[in-house]
């Protein structure tokens, strides 16, 4: 042990560490290869009311330092979620974060209430598939309809709530705000972005269902910039998602603003690849003297007024940064 | 299963298309059964990102080898290609359900083409070391093109070889060749890999004589351990139709369930 303080609080939940898997990219196969225990949490993959049987194949494609997925999320349904999922993770001394997905807010307020169970230990509302009450828009690419679904689950539950948003939506502050002031105990930033690959040859979309979900490294510098846009305006915590493929990936969100972060494709590439994450973020703060963790949330620092004037005719760029200037 | 560095012992051209590597791995080649796969790493950086699933061609436990025949490509194998003797190469594996033999059968018969030869080859060694005979009817464009041969003959396979270039490949002239061996050598099941031309008519036959059969599938791949459910295809299976998982609830699968082959 470092003697690093690596501890954070999410919303009421007190995780070891900082690092978890993102929904989708984790199921109980893990436990096989390496100590889930060590991970701040775990994230389920989204669990449906009913049991799904997602899209049509082929399911992924991969694109330049990313893949693109059309799973469409594939299902057990909540019942065989409560009957094994819940009770499998028991086991190991890990907080569960169960990830729930609807196509209505009803149906997300009536999935949350049965999944608000002895074991489960925060609910991830996923409300970024298609909204069926919204013509087929995700609920997150519109602060209205974000608050309407997340005011809907909070009636209903107790346990911290934590709503993970879509980087497919024009106005990211605005959406994370509205879920902020709905409930939400902590925000995700973000779920895949929307996107589309055809194979030339053929001149056929290269997943069945023609667009799909892009993430790893492809999509880091989009999602960095969206957590630290909300980080400037949020006061609930910020969970980091998307290309995390190392520890200085992951110390890179935490300075934009994250307090936790997850880890998606980069476990299929490797599989213990968040312990090493770990491990190399412990290195991190002891090369950087860095005493505790959460001491890195949002401690991106900016150069000074001076600094800048030498380097950039243009004082538009002022200390505490982020005035965005179009064309630079 | 689990994540090894395996070190590169050879890796040769067998033809124009298809390399043979040969990598030191002892923590893993005594886990191999034929059919299951290895998820290898073929890159240095994030492009190709993802890993490659390769048949397990070889195994042999006594020397911590594991071998791999494998078509080169696109990128990733095309990377896996340029390895050299004494390189490391990440392996995670082996991953998946293998084919699997019935107490009380004698005699199998193998149908293979394009990668499946390098799937099914280890399949003789199976049988044999059941006791059980293999007949091989191994498919290819051009006399060149057939693969596994001798690795087939090794393990004490009868092989059969029919070809594009002398028409003697075609599905029909092939269905003919296999219901006869399978009715005049007694033949206890059927074997084959995904082509979908070969699974559609070893289904066929499978129906009419009543013999089981199985058939390894190929499918893309997220992570290659059951968990993203990138990989499922449709299976008939207790009656419904549902969604499977190529890489943990397969490869390999019963050929009666196959549905979309
Ligand atoms: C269980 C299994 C076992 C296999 N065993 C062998 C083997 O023993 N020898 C061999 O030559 N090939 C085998 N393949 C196919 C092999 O994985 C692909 O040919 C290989 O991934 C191509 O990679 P590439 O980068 O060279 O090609 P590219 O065409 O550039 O690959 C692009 C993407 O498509 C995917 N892909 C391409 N073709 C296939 C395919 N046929 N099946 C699945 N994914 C594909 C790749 O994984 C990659 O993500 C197997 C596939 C599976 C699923
Ligand atoms: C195969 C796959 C399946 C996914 N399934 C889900 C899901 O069920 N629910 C969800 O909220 N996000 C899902 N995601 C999105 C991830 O949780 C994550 O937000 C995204 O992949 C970005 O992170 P990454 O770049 O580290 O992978 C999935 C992603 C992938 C690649
Ligand atoms: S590749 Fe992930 S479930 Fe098969």
């Amino acid at each position: 042990m470092s003697g690093i303080d690596m501890t954070v609080e999410l919303g009421g939940l007190r995780l070891k560490n900082p690092v978890m898997p993102a929904s989708g990219t984790f199921a109980e196969e893990l436990t096989h290869v390496l100590d889930i225990s060590r991970f701040g949490a775990v994230v389920t993959k989204s669990v449906t009311p009913e049991a799904r049987l997602g899209n049509p194949g082929p399911r992924v494609a991969e694109t330049a330092a990313g893949m693109i997925n059309a799973v469409g999320i594939q299902s057990k349904g909540a019942d065989a979620f409560l009957a094994h999922t819940v009770p499998f993770y028991r086991r190991f001394d890990v907080p569960l974060i169960a990830s729930i997905s609807a196509e209505t807010a009803d149906q997300f307020a009536a999935l949350a209430a049965k999944l608000s169970v002895d074991g489960v230990a925060a609910l991830e509302v996923n409300i970024s598939c298609p909204n069926l009450e919204d013509d087929g828009r995700s609920f997150a690419m519109d602060p209205g309809q974000t608050a309407r679904v997340l005011e809907k689950i909070r009636r209903v539950t107790d346990l911290p709530l934590f709503a993970k948003l879509t980087p497919n939506t024009g106005d990211i502050v605005a959406v994370a705000l509205a879920a902020e002031q709905a409930g939400a105990d902590a925000v995700v930033i973000a779920n895949t972005i929307l996107a589309m690959a055809i194979d030339v040859e053929t001149r056929r979309p290269k997943v069945g269902n023609g667009m799909g979900g892009l993430s790893g490294p492809a999509i880091k510098p989009i999602i960095v910039r969206m957590v630290y846009q909300a980080a400037r305006r949020l006061r609930v915590p910020i969970i980091g998602c998307g290309g995390i493929c190392s520890a200085e990936d992951a110390i890179e969100y935490m300075l934009a603003g994250a307090t936790a972060v997850q880890v998606g494709t980069y476990t299929f590439l490797q599989p213990a690849g968040m312990l090493d994450i770990l491990a190399g973020m412990e290195a991190y703060a002891l090369r950087h003297g860095v005493t505790r963790i959460r001491d890195l949330v949002g401690a991106v620092e900016w150069p000074t007024r001076r600094e800048q004037v030498s380097t950039n005719s243009s004082d538009r760029l002022g200390g505490g940064g982020g005035i965005m200037a179009c064309g630079v | 299963m689990m994540q090894v560095q395996a070190i590169v012992l050879g890796n040769d051209w067998v033809n124009r298309r298809y390399k043979h590597m040969s990598v030191y791995a002892p923590q893993v080649a005594g886990l191999c059964q034929a059919g299951q796969f290895f998820h290898i790493r073929c890159s240095d950086d994030v492009t190709p990102l993802l890993r490659r699933p390769m048949s397990i061609y070889r195994y042999e436990p006594e020397r911590g080898e594991v071998h791999f025949l494998y078509h080169v490509k696109g990128q990733g194998t095309q990377w896996l290609a340029a390895r050299k003797p004494g390189d490391a190469v990440d392996l995670f594996g082996p991953l998946g359900r293998g084919f699997w033999i019935r107490p009380g059968w004698r005699r199998i018969l193998v149908l293979a083409r394009g990668v499946g030869l390098a799937t099914l080859a280890p399949v003789a060694r199976m049988a044999q070391e059941q006791g059980i005979g293999t007949i091989a009817v191994l498919s290819a464009r051009t006399a060149e093109d057939v693969l596994s041969k001798d690795e087939m003959e090794r393990f004490g396979a009868r092989v059969m070889v029919v070809l594009d270039e002398d028409g003697t490949s075609e599905v029909a002239a092939v269905e003919r060749l296999v219901r006869e061996v399978v009715e005049r050598e007694r033949v206890d099941a059927l074997f084959t890999c995904g082509s979908r031309r070969l699974t559609r008519l070893l289904q066929r036959v499978a129906r009419d004589t009543g013999l089981p059969g199985q058939v390894a599938l190929e499918e893309n791949m997220g992570c290659g351990l059951g968990m993203c459910f990138c990989c499922v295809r449709p299976f008939w299976r207790g009656g419904e139709r549902v969604n499977l998982r190529v890489c943990a609830d397969g490869p390999v699968f019963d050929l009666s369930e196959v549905l979309e082959a």
